[in-house]
């Protein structure tokens, strides 16, 4: 115990060592940068021949500087001059810097458009670096929107980029929409969706709509041209059951990637006016089966409660809204904390800690789903996913049954203890009454799983 | 009748987590018209093989499915009352939130 101490110490202090040495890299690569940017400007030194003509000398409103950068885009006859001089004057907001607002938002802030905001409260973590690939190693711990607008800049300095580094909330949303042509739902969560979306009726905005979970995506334009707001599709929010997180149910990096790409899209066709927005139409991705449905959805419903003909839903019922009751879920992707049991059916990590090291007689049961087992697991703990459980009671008995004859041979005179873990400490607690229903009164749940074990007890057991 | 039904979005875990089912199902009132609300039951019985409040509230689909009759919003063809034909595709969807 007190080596591993010494060592975490130790590689604190590397860490503070290289943290300062990287601050300092940081600073100096700003001031090269501004004296880069100083050098290619020629108002500040007159010498830059390629933008010494003046932008009002070409009629149609693009810079020499523009029409070197964008020439791509000009050279398509179908998008051109118009389409990039149309995408320069707007503004986009996304909403979410995660896994479908980071390709998002590096298409967005490439493609010129004149403003790119960005909403979320998040920090960058490493365990969702995979798809979130608009954020660097550098920035892990740091705000989201601070980084992903710290790459926009990189790859396009003349695109102005804001930053919103809050929660999107009612009291908000109104004044961070109202400032932008078009909105991008790159958030997580059902009660998100709702409240941008009657946000974007509301002020009259297309809402560009993502989402991806697992090895599948979505993805429409709503609000927009006659077409369906989200509640004309969804008029009741579904059980919370059927919303899955990409933390519960794991998501493959590439997918949320192809779906934010594609709203990147569908909001440069909006804001230029060109080609056919999925309006009215369902892109259905389902990347197993490589496989892309385009469905066509109904049309705006007269009787939506929101965009119908007789809605009431202006800005102050907007504002007075609670989505998450409504929805039953929480807007923050905080995890679910459950308290089904009395506190004597449940000890601490540190206690079961204490009780491991003291060689106390137990069986543990770990009632995550088998492929989570497969990640990491305690020593000597019994895999019965909860799903399976009531079937394989026998299971758990022969287990107690074996610990007592162990103890037996060993005579010490307790009962064997039988405790139940899971990942974060909600699946167990459901066990656990389940278990003391079923006749094994003493079971208990070990409070907040082998995340609160990787906390509370050992810093190197894994957290996935 | 045959009918390929489809499972998306979560809702193909209800059904063993098999997406594609290729159903030969015949009405029942013996006038040979099969609606969506007799698919509905059908499946219900015949494919879901857990959770079924997951798939279904009341007689209908619960919250949050779309359903889709040969790529079409079943709202633009009748919902329940939609009549299916031979070799119809009908993909029951359930909407995701993630990203
Ligand atoms: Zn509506």
């Amino acid at each position: 115990m007190a080596s591993s101490t010494t060592e975490s110490s130790r590689i604190l202090h590397e860490i503070e060592t290289l943290k300062s040495a990287k601050s300092d890299l940081e600073r100096r690569i700003s001031a090269l940068e501004s004296q880069l940017h100083g050098l290619n400007h020629p108002h500040n030194n007159g010498v830059c021949i390629a933008s010494s003509t003046s932008p009002s000398a070409f009629p149609h409103g693009l810079s020499p500087d523009m029409i070197y950068r964008y020439s791509r885009h000009l050279l398509l006859p179908s998008f051109g001059v118009q389409g990039q001089l149309r995408l320069s004057k707007s503004s986009i907001l996304v909403v979410g810097a995660g896994g479908l607002g980071s390709p998002a938002l590096l298409y967005l802030a490439a493609s010129g458009v004149g403003r790119l905001g960005i909403v979320d409260h998040d920090v960058v973590e490493l365990n969702n670096m995979h798809r979130q690939i608009i954020h660097t190693e550098a920035y892990i711990g740091r705000s989201k929107v601070e980084s992903a607008a710290a790459t926009c800049r990189l790859i396009n300095s003349t695109v102005e980029i804001v930053e919103h580094k809050e929660a999107l909330r009612t009291s908000n949303a109104l004044e961070i929409f109202s400032k932008y042509d078009i909105i991008v739902d790159a958030t997580d969560n059902a009660p998100s969706r709702y409240m941008i979306s009657d946000c974007c009726v509301v002020l009259g905005k297309p809402l560009v709509s993502g989402a991806a979970l697992g090895l599948e995506g979505q993805l429409t334009v709503y609000n927009y041209n006659g077409g369906p707001c989200y509640r004309c599709l969804f008029p009741t929010p579904p059980p919370t059951t059927a919303c899955q997180r990409c933390a519960d149910s794991g998501v493959l990096g590439v997918v949320p990637g192809i779906i934010g790409c594609l709203q990147a899209l569908e909001a440069i066709k909006v804001s230029s006016a060109v080609g056919e927005p999925l309006s009215g139409r369902m892109l259905l991705f389902d990347a197993l089966a490589a496989r892309i449905r385009i469905v066509k959805i109904r049309g705006r419903s007269l009787q939506c409660e929101v965009c119908g003909e007789n809605s009431k839903f202006k800005a102050a019922q907007f504002q007075e809204f609670d989505y998450e009751k409504f929805t039953q879920s929480p807007l923050s992707t905080s995890p679910l904390r459950l308290k089904l049991l009395e506190p004597n059916s449940r000890i601490s990590t540190k206690e079961y800690g204490d009780r491991l090291r003291n060689g106390e007689s137990h069986v543990l049961v770990d009632v995550r789903p088998e492929h989570h087992f497969k990640i990491v697991a305690l020593p000597n703990s019994l895999n019965i996913p909860l799903a399976s459980l009531d079937g394989r009671l026998e299971e758990v008995v022969s287990a107690l049954k074996e610990e007592e004859h162990k103890q037996s041979s060993e005579s010490s005179g307790a009962d064997v203890q039988l405790y139940v873990v899971c990942r974060r400490g909600n699946d167990s607690q459901r066990a656990v009454k389940y278990l003391q229903e079923k006749g094994f009164p003493s079971a208990k749940d070990i409070i907040g799983g082998l995340e609160g074990w990787a906390h509370e007890v050992d810093p190197t057991f894994p957290s996935y | 009748m045959q009918l390929t039904l489809e499972f998306g979005g979560g809702l193909e875990l209800l059904c063993d987590s098999v997406k594609i089912h290729n159903v030969s199902i015949d009405p029942e009132n013996g006038v040979g018209k099969l609606i969506m609300k007799d698919l509905l039951s059908w499946v219900r019985t015949n494919l879901i093989k857990e959770r079924p409040e997951m798939f279904m509230k009341g007689d209908t689909v619960r919250p949050g499915v779309l359903v889709l009759v040969n790529d079409c919003d079943w709202e633009l063809s009748g919902q329940l009352d939609t009549t299916l034909e031979e070799k119809d595709v009908v993909v029951f969807i359930s909407t995701l939130h993630g990203g």
